[in-house]
């Protein structure tokens, strides 16, 4: 479930632009009114916004904001403007440039969107990029990573619930032998992974659990130290319960000293409008506090308030 | 190679049966003396018939497919009936724009309830790994290539096959990924480097290297593969199979062949003729294709 809030009445598009640019213009900026509009208004809205302003003014809405706004609010406010196909774009164009914390954020991309969500990403990525996602998966991952990331950043899936349970128990058989096998980066594992649709891959990790006693993540922990199996963990929680993939993903980047705000910016933008309700509920089950308390404890500013804006948060 | 539907029904039904039976005398090479007293129809006859019917079909349903449906229903078929077919998966991959591949993907899903990646780990062989990179693709398809890379992959590609393993082509996997990720644009300007470099093509260096072969040319040179596709169709000895391509190449590719004009005049004339042929008067003629 979505946390964004819209007002039940929302002013025009024009008039929302009008309040924009007022927030920009004199000395300083107007982040309050920046928040009060951009923090709640779905993708759609935001997309009529940055079309009309643009029409209206002569100028990019992002570019004006690059202007006027700084570090983790700016970085916030430009990420949540985008459209969610170009928010994904982004972020996984800039994945492939650097090291390997960020195969994890192409994974989650290619792991947690739906299949249409996934082909929409890489639309944006050809008339953004010029390029393709995959070529530049390919071409700046190695290794097993490559073996891994590129058939998932590829992947069209079937999204329907049907299960071939036969299929599920010789999968899930094969995948026990591999990795008992200690073969984790073999065709077959990232082929299940990569190929199946998120039921199937489901229906076929209940079967391994109930044969053989392990859930697979515990049976991916053998050396704590891997990259590799901690990504084919992560993948594993993506496909099946992204919520708690999520969570963990809050957990690290609030709880660590200093707050990991690249983390934070990037889960909260990307749920807020699909599931951050449910990755929030996980976060309290887990950590015995609401989320927004612990964004209130770990933030200040402009960027706390766009978060708990995000974040469904209520003034009391 | 063809029906003509409407004179076969207009002769037929109004033949008596005196007419038919004076049909059939004249027809000596479908129809044979029996020593019982009557004219015998001659098995192989029927087979050439049906094939010519089934093509026929062929020819309309894919014409009346939208284009998703027809291609997703392509791969699916040629999944199943196994690797003498695989390069129908690859024509299909390669030769069509990165949004229809799209829409046979989204076809695939609707038709049969899996991806085609998932069916195609049906496939033992190792053209698979192939396979399901090419299916996957969505490639750039604007104009802007880096010349430099387009020359040190196809070093790459070249390295690949003639100082490595021929027969772990299929296996390779920086070779799999050049081919399945860049975009035709950048894949044909490696093409030429290839060329300028080696002095020979890469399709002349993959003779005989079947799918790899037919990749490279299906996104290199298109025509050069559905040449030689058409014109193994129309050969005097041609089997069912390459004649059914016959049909598959004509409906899918009608308007880059009638545009292009690089089809054989041979094959021009059937595209032309294709519903227009007269099946009687072959018969009469006692010549059947």
């Amino acid at each position: 479930m979505a946390t964004l809030t819209v007002p039940t009445t929302v002013p025009s598009v024009s008039e929302d632009c009008e309040q924009l640019r007022k927030a920009f213009s004199g000395w300083g900026t107007n982040e309050g009114l920046i928040i009060d509009i951009l923090g709640h208004r779905n993708a759609e809205q935001r997309n009529l916004i940055r079309k009309t302003y643009a029409e209206t003014y002569g100028e990019d809405l992002l570019k004006a904001l690059d202007k006027e706004l700084s570090n983790d609010f700016e970085r916030l406010v430009l990420l949540w403007a985008l459209d969610p196909a170009e928010r994904d774009a982004l972020l996984a164009n800039e994945a492939t440039k650097r090291w390997t914390s960020s195969n994890q954020v192409l994974m989650e991309i290619a792991c947690t969107r739906s299949a249409n969500q996934l082909l929409h990403a890489r639309q944006a990525y050809h008339a953004r990029y010029k390029k393709s996602l995959e070529e530049d998966v390919a071409h700046h991952t190695t290794g097993d990573f490559r073996k891994l990331l590129l058939p998932l950043v590829s992947s069209y899936r079937y999204e329907g619930e049907e299960v071939n349970m036969t299929l599920a128990k010789t999968e899930a058989k094969l995948l026990h032998e591999k990795i008992s096998d200690k073969a984790y980066s073999d065709d077959d594992v990232i082929r299940v992974l990569a190929t199946r649709s998120k039921a199937q891959i489901n229906a076929t990790l209940n079967h391994y659990k109930n044969e053989y006693g392990n859930d697979i993540n515990k049976d991916l922990k053998a050396d704590p130290k891997d990259e590799f199996l901690a990504l084919l963990r992560s993948t594993v929680k993506c496909l099946v319960y992204p919520e708690k993939y999520f969570e963990k993903v809050l957990r690290l980047a609030i709880n660590r000293r200093g707050t990991d705000e690249g983390a934070l910016t990037r889960v909260v933008c990307t749920r807020a409008e699909v599931d951050l309700k449910i990755i929030a509920d996980e976060y309290q089950r887990r950590n015995s506090v609401p989320l927004t308390r612990a964004i209130v404890k770990d933030t200040h500013g402009d960027y706390e308030n766009l978060l708990l804006a995000l974040a469904g948060h209520v003034e009391n | 190679i063809g029906v003509d539907e409407k004179s076969l029904i207009s002769i037929l039904t109004n033949s008596n049966e005196e007419h038919k039976r004076s049909l059939r005398k004249g027809s000596s090479k479908l129809f044979i003396e029996d020593e019982n007293g009557f004219e015998r129809w001659d098995q192989s006859s029927i087979k050439i018939l049906k094939h010519q019917f089934n093509r026929f079909r062929d020819a309309v349903v894919l014409s009346l497919l939208h284009p998703w449906e027809r291609d997703a229903r392509l791969i699916e078929k040629a999944i199943r009936k196994g690797p003498k077919h695989y390069n129908v998966i690859v024509e299909t991959a390669c030769t069509r724009s990165s949004d229809q591949l799209l829409g046979a993907r989204k076809a695939y899903h609707s038709l049969f309830h899996h991806s085609i990646e998932e069916h195609l780990t049906h496939i033992k062989g190792r053209e698979r790994k192939l396979l399901v990179a090419l299916v996957s693709a969505y490639r750039y398809e604007g104009t802007g290539v880096n010349e430099d890379v387009a020359k040190s992959e196809a070093q790459i590609l070249y390295e690949a096959i003639n100082n490595g393993d021929k027969n772990k082509l299929l296996d390779h996997e920086d070779a799999i990924m050049i081919l399945a990720t860049r975009s035709k644009q950048h894949l044909q300007a490696l093409y030429r480097h290839y060329n300028q470099s080696y002095d020979k093509t890469l399709a002349q260096d993959l003779e005989g290297e079947g799918i790899l072969k037919d990749t490279v040319e299906c996104l290199c040179t298109p025509q050069t593969y559905f040449t030689r596709v058409l014109e193994a169709a129309v050969k005097e000895d041609a089997d069912e199979e390459s004649k059914r391509a016959l049909t598959r190449v004509i409906v899918t590719q009608k308007e880059q062949l009638v545009k292009e004009g690089f089809v054989p005049n041979k094959i021009q004339d059937i595209l032309l003729g294709l519903n227009k042929d007269f099946m009687l008067a072959s018969i009469a003629s006692g010549d059947i294709k």
